[in-house]
């Protein structure tokens, strides 16, 4: 079985989803505990994967690899280093957390609604171990699927438009992605990711091949300008939709960055990096400023994601400057491993706000933060959970999102001060924009009757918001571990950006 | 004799175990369980804290500095969880853990009717944990997570009656100018880092001399000395958190919090962070006197003009915050002259008689049923007698009489700055000055107000039982349900025990503190900065001290505010009002705060918001939406709706378009193809 955790890993959730069903929406309790079950056995196995990964040696493990499409010399290759063991465990615990959160509030199809999930959350588990350009595009696109499917039937009254801004943006991105791959198969003769990595290329060969590559991932991850269909599918997205787009599915952009930006054009990445660093800075500040004024919970919060993954995209290619400008492979270390830890933690944190704003949803029926007020009288342990995430939101140490802001901004005053100027920025601008929902939402008397009306947390909800703040608390508390899962990982990337290819 | 890690590690966690109990049990365990488990956690922690002094100031134990475990390793970047307890620490760990526990007593009595009683104890515990970490730091990282949990236990408890707006606003307010302060904090840890290349206290503060000579390019023709970029920007935190212009709006706003967290966290303790980081820091701040006049100019100002406002407060709680932004900047003052240790000193002694003073501002509230205005008080002199009394013992040693606590640390501060030859020292020295008048007016006339004078409050018949309890309802200003009588003694004997500190701490530890290098290596001073060396040879004991006290500028100003507050309050009330009329422009600014909080609000809050606006309107939805991503979709429509008007359907449309293909083809072959051929 171990020789196949990967393969298992993958299918285990998407042949799951087969029985699921076929419960049908007669039985849609067996439906809500198969799928449950499949999503706890995936976890389980997943946990397998942080035993039999070996951090200390690091390097791609669990390698396999099967010929698929043989005339084009196309692999069904998987194997994992210690980023990916960190993604994917991230995925499957938050596949439980979903999979719980959508019990009985989604009451329409759930057997559909769960056979989605499971499968999104199989290819997002084989998009994170594909070592195969085209099995990795394959998988990249065919996230979207079930995606489509989950804001498209369970979504909000203007889910026609978001599915189709969604589906068209990400797909016009990837286009220029499979441009990219093809140029490098017919220079290379193979899709495999470990030989493209090798491959001499010019500059301006590496240039436009980062500029196919960044358009693709930057859409998926989002990076401004080209963010503005992540807060309309949030919106429009269930609860359950939301946290798996915002916990897993942007990791897929950042993630896409390091294993075809890094390896395979590292020049033009490194020639490029003040763009990116631009980008994300702009990220961080200015749409810190768009979040502020934002009427209603869910585009906060997607506003907030956009902002805080622009620390993911800074941490990678500071280490760019920090490298090849300062020599500094420490410090670049420290700037990637950040964006790596804010990866996971914006996985926790991310989830754990959009289901928050799912708890409330599902007794107001409106996520406008005028109709709200006073929260924390009706529902003062719900207020408990709601603070602690809004303060890892602002990145309050103790929490994992301070961790992965922290290396990233100390090791961007290594390259500049004004870097880290304005990244700092978002101690001042995430904490105005939380906190003033916080404000908004959980503080005061009760305006509104609803408000009053509205009940508890239940067990499950409770369950939910636990696990969320465990992993939160745990990451914020002692990151070591996490940061130990991948370090000869980022070791190596980073000692890849300083290979130059011309 | 070593300090045991078992000692350090319960030191800080009693507290917290206290807090979670409180918090999440507080169904099983009750209202008594709740306090009795974070008194008992916090009382552990007190009596191991003075075992800890014990140790090392008597016991003759070594310092003690070791990481407990690694919070990451990357490359040769350590972060790590861990301890270190020198004198200066263990200082602050008695301060800390004396006066939170006597808070929490204090609580007992002061939220006895509040339904949020088992939270506030869990809240207060939680404070103590953070404030615990902080102070007990070895390194930068862990510092940074003391700063900012403890911002968020002072967030927490000025919004702790939730429900008023005016109190949701303060801690919101509260929070975000902290985070104006973090902001420079954190940028100051990455100086640190970059040009150290630690974090770990001991090794920064040893490789500190390197900094010397070197620079950090912020443009291509600028170059900032490295110490004074690091130094200003951990100061910048310093600012937010000690409450030092401009960055001081938050502290009087946070008043909106029950009195006994206005007397723990944004009087003894929490607010003092930031002098006791700069104290920690001086190995860094030595090697900057850009820096330490930045920090010694700001010092002066806050010293001197919160403590003007405070002579215009109405609100009994007010006076005393301002009090308290005047006391920091005094400490801060210190600071920029070098004089570390007199500035750990006023801390201290500041400590007891400022959570003294606010301990009994609440002891008066709650006689008063929680009217604040001092207007309506007067005469409780005879309800209240030891509250009064040991209001009394505070504000003698606030005012700086010879003999108090007070005294003997603020006026070594007024000397030290009268030596000090730092740029700024002239500026500073008038503000200090100064100051001494100002802080004698506010508190005379604050003391006048409560408890002398006459009655300016009616006792209203027994109308009824159902009014009696409406703690926090809008009586009409001026009408008490039955007449004030003194607190119980959970209220009053955190009074006393205040008050024997705040008389008398002052006269047995100003020698070694000061002049006897108690500190030994915690605290660093260049020998060419050095008053305290200067004063130390004019040094006769403190008796002299006191006695010498008498006959200085000081003493005279301090006479002439009580003789004026005296005159006019007790024997000439019209006076004020005849004063407030004649100086009216003067009143008005005060009043008005120099109008920082409203440029700060319209600024701020209401121009990031129009900011925002701006950003979402005119470049979400106008640019990147509407115009790229919707305007590419419109001309693919636009291109769409031209190529469906070519597929009609109409045959003679086809064969139109194919007869002129045809001609185009052959029209276009009869003129390029001849020269084609002719090749």
């Amino acid at each position: 079985m171990f020789n196949h955790l990967l393969s298992l890993l993958i299918w285990l959730p998407v042949v799951g989803a087969i029985p699921v069903l076929f419960a049908g929406s007669a039985r849609p309790n067996l439906a809500r505990w198969l799928s449950m079950l499949v999503a706890v056995l995936t976890f389980v196995a997943s946990l397998f994967l942080l035993v039999r990964y070996n951090a200390d040696t690091g390097g791609m493990q669990l390698t396999e690899s099967y010929l698929w499409i043989a005339s084009w010399g196309v692999h069904y290759g998987l194997a994992v280093d210690g980023i990916s063991v960190a993604l994917i465990v991230m995925t499957t615990f938050v596949g439980i957390l979903v999979i719980a959160g959508a019990w009985e509030v989604i009451q329409d199809r759930p057997h559909l609604y769960m056979a989605a999930m499971l499968i999104l959350e199989g290819l997002l588990i084989g998009v994170f171990c594909a070592t195969d350009a085209l099995l990795f595009y394959a998988l990249f696109e065919a996230i979207l699927i079930p995606m489509f499917i989950l804001i498209g039937m369970w979504g909000g009254p203007r889910r026609v438009y978001a599915t189709l801004k969604f589906f068209i943006y990400t797909f016009f991105g990837s286009v220029f992605m499979l441009i990219a791959l093809l140029y490098l198969y017919q220079k290379a003769g193979t899709f495999d990711l470990a030989t493209l990595a090798a491959l001499p290329l010019t500059f301006k060969e590496q240039a436009w091949i980062f500029f196919a590559f960044l358009i693709a991932f930057a859409i998926k991850v989002p990076m401004v300008p080209v963010h503005t269909w992540l807060p309309d599918a949030h919106v429009e997205a269930p609860t359950g939709g939301s946290v798996v787009l915002a916990a897993v599915m942007l990791k897929v952009g950042t993630y896409g960055m390091l294993r075809f930006i890094l390896p395979i054009v590292p020049d033009a990445g490194a020639h490029f990096a003040w763009l990116i660093i631009v980008l994300s800075l702009i990220a961080i500040v200015y749409i810190g400023y768009v979040a502020l004024v934002q009427e209603d919970m869910k585009k906060l919060v997607a506003y907030s994601s956009v902002a805080h993954m622009g620390f993911v995209t800074l941490g990678i290619f500071i280490a760019f400057a920090l490298v090849r400008e300062q020599g500094s492979t420490d410090m670049a270390l420290l700037g990637m491993q950040g964006a790596m830890v804010q990866m996971i933690s914006h996985g926790f944190v991310s989830g754990a706000m959009f289901t928050c704003i799912g708890v409330m949803y599902d007794r107001m029926h409106t996520r406008q933060i005028k109709d709200y007020g006073g929260v924390i009288n009706a529902m003062p342990w719900f207020g408990f959970f709601y603070v602690l995430f809004a303060m890892a939101n602002c990145g309050l140490p103790g929490t994992s999102g301070f961790v992965g802001e922290f290396m990233v901004i100390l090791a961007s005053f290594a390259a500049s001060p004004w870097i880290a100027l304005f990244a700092a920025f978002t101690l001042i601008i995430g904490a105005g924009y939380t906190l003033w929902l916080v404000k908004r939402v959980l503080w005061g008397e009760i305006t509104n009757p609803h408000v009053a009306e509205m009940k508890e947390i239940n067990g499950r909800e409770t369950f939910v918001l636990v696990a969320f703040a465990a992993a939160v608390l745990a990451l914020g508390i002692w990151p070591q571990p996490l940061i130990h899962l991948m370090d000869s990982s980022v070791s190596q990337l980073v000692q890849q950006l300083a290979i130059h290819k011309i | 004799m070593a300090i045991s890690t078992n000692i350090l590690l319960i030191i800080a966690l009693a507290p917290l175990v206290g807090c979670l109990l409180a918090g999440f049990l507080a169904r099983f365990i009750g209202r008594i369980g709740a306090h009795s488990v974070t008194i008992l956690g916090v009382a552990v922690s007190c009596a191991l804290s003075f075992l800890v002094l014990y140790q090392l100031t008597v016991g003759g134990a070594a310092e003690y500095n070791q990481n407990l475990y690694t919070w990451f390793q990357i490359g040769h970047f350590n972060a790590s969880v861990g301890f270190m307890v020198d004198r200066l620490t263990a200082m602050m760990l008695v301060v800390v853990s004396f006066v939170s526990l006597l808070v929490h007593v204090y609580t007992i009595g002061y939220m006895r009717d509040d339904p949020g009683y088992t939270r506030f104890f869990s809240y207060i515990s939680l404070f103590t944990f953070s404030m615990f970490m902080l102070v007990m730091s070895n390194n930068f990282m862990q510092l940074f997570f003391g700063w900012e949990a403890v911002g968020l236990v002072s967030y927490l408890l000025i919004g702790f009656w939730y429900k008023r707006p005016t109190a949701i606003f303060a801690n919101l307010k509260a929070f975000m100018v902290n985070r104006v302060g973090d902001f420079g904090f954190l940028l100051g840890i990455a100086a640190v880092l970059y040009f150290l290349g630690t974090l770990d206290y001991a090794t920064a503060f040893a490789n500190a001399p390197s900094l010397v000579g070197r620079t950090l390019q912020i443009t291509a023709g600028t170059q900032w000395d490295a110490a004074t970029v690091i130094c200003i920007c951990l100061f910048i935190g310093a600012m937010g958190k000690s409450a030092q212009v401009p960055l001081h709006v938050w502290l009087p706003d946070s008043m909106e919090g029950p009195t006994p967290i206005s007397a723990l966290i944004h009087a003894a303790t929490m607010v003092t962070a930031g002098i006791f980081m700069v104290s920690r820091m001086s190995p860094l701040f030595e090697l900057s006197s850009t820096a330490l006049s930045f920090v010694l100019v700001i010092g002066a100002t806050t010293a001197l003009f919160t403590g003007l406002i405070g002579i215009v407060q109405n609100d009994i709680k007010r006076v005393i915050a301002y009090s308290t932004l005047s006391q920091l900047g005094y400490m801060t003052v210190a600071l920029g002259v070098s004089m570390y240790s007199g500035a750990v000193f006023h801390l201290m002694t500041h400590a007891f008689f400022k959570a003294l003073l606010f301990l009994g501002a609440g002891s008066v509230i709650i006689a008063m049923h929680h009217e604040q205005d001092m207007r309506y008080m007067g005469g409780l002199r005879k309800y209240m007698p030891i509250t009064w009394i040991t209001m009394w013992a505070g504000s003698i040693a606030l005012v700086a009489v010879p003999f108090t606590s007070g005294f003997y640390s603020k006026d070594a501060i007024i000397e030290a700055v009268g030596e000090s030859h730092r740029w700024g020292a002239h500026y500073a020295y008038f503000c200090v000055m100064a100051g001494v008048l100002v802080t004698g007016l506010y508190t005379f006339r604050q003391m006048y107000l409560t408890f002398h004078g006459k009655e300016r409050f009616t006792i209203a018949e027994h109308h009824g039982h159902g009014h009696d309890h409406d703690d926090h309802g809008h009586h009409e200003p001026g009408v008490l349900a039955h007449a004030p009588k003194e607190s119980p003694w959970v209220v009053t004997l955190p009074l006393v025990l205040l008050a024997i500190p705040s008389l008398l701490v002052g006269f047995f530890t100003i020698g070694p503190l000061l002049f006897g290098n108690w500190f030994g290596s915690a605290i660093h001073v260049e020998a060419a900065n050095d008053v305290l060396a200067e004063m130390g040879a004019e040094f006769h004991g403190p008796l002299a001290m006191a006695l010498h006290g008498f006959t200085q500028m000081p003493f005279w100003l301090l006479l002439a505010a009580f003789i004026i507050c005296t005159y006019i309050y007790l024997f000439n009330p019209a006076m004020a009002g005849k004063i407030k009329a004649a100086l009216k422009p003067l009143w008005t600014v005060l009043d008005r705060k120099y109008w920082v909080d409203n440029v700060y609000f319209a600024l701020f809050a209401r121009g990031g918001v129009m900011l925002g606006r701006g950003f979402w309107k005119a470049s979400e939805r106008g640019v990147i939406d509407g115009a790229m991503v919707n305007g590419s979709v419109g001309v693919v429509h636009r291109i769409a709706a031209a190529m469906r008007r070519l597929q009609s359907g109409y045959l003679y449309h086809y064969a139109f378009a194919m007869i002129l293909g045809l001609i185009l083809l052959l029209g276009g072959y009869w003129l390029v193809g001849p020269g084609l051929a002719g090749q």
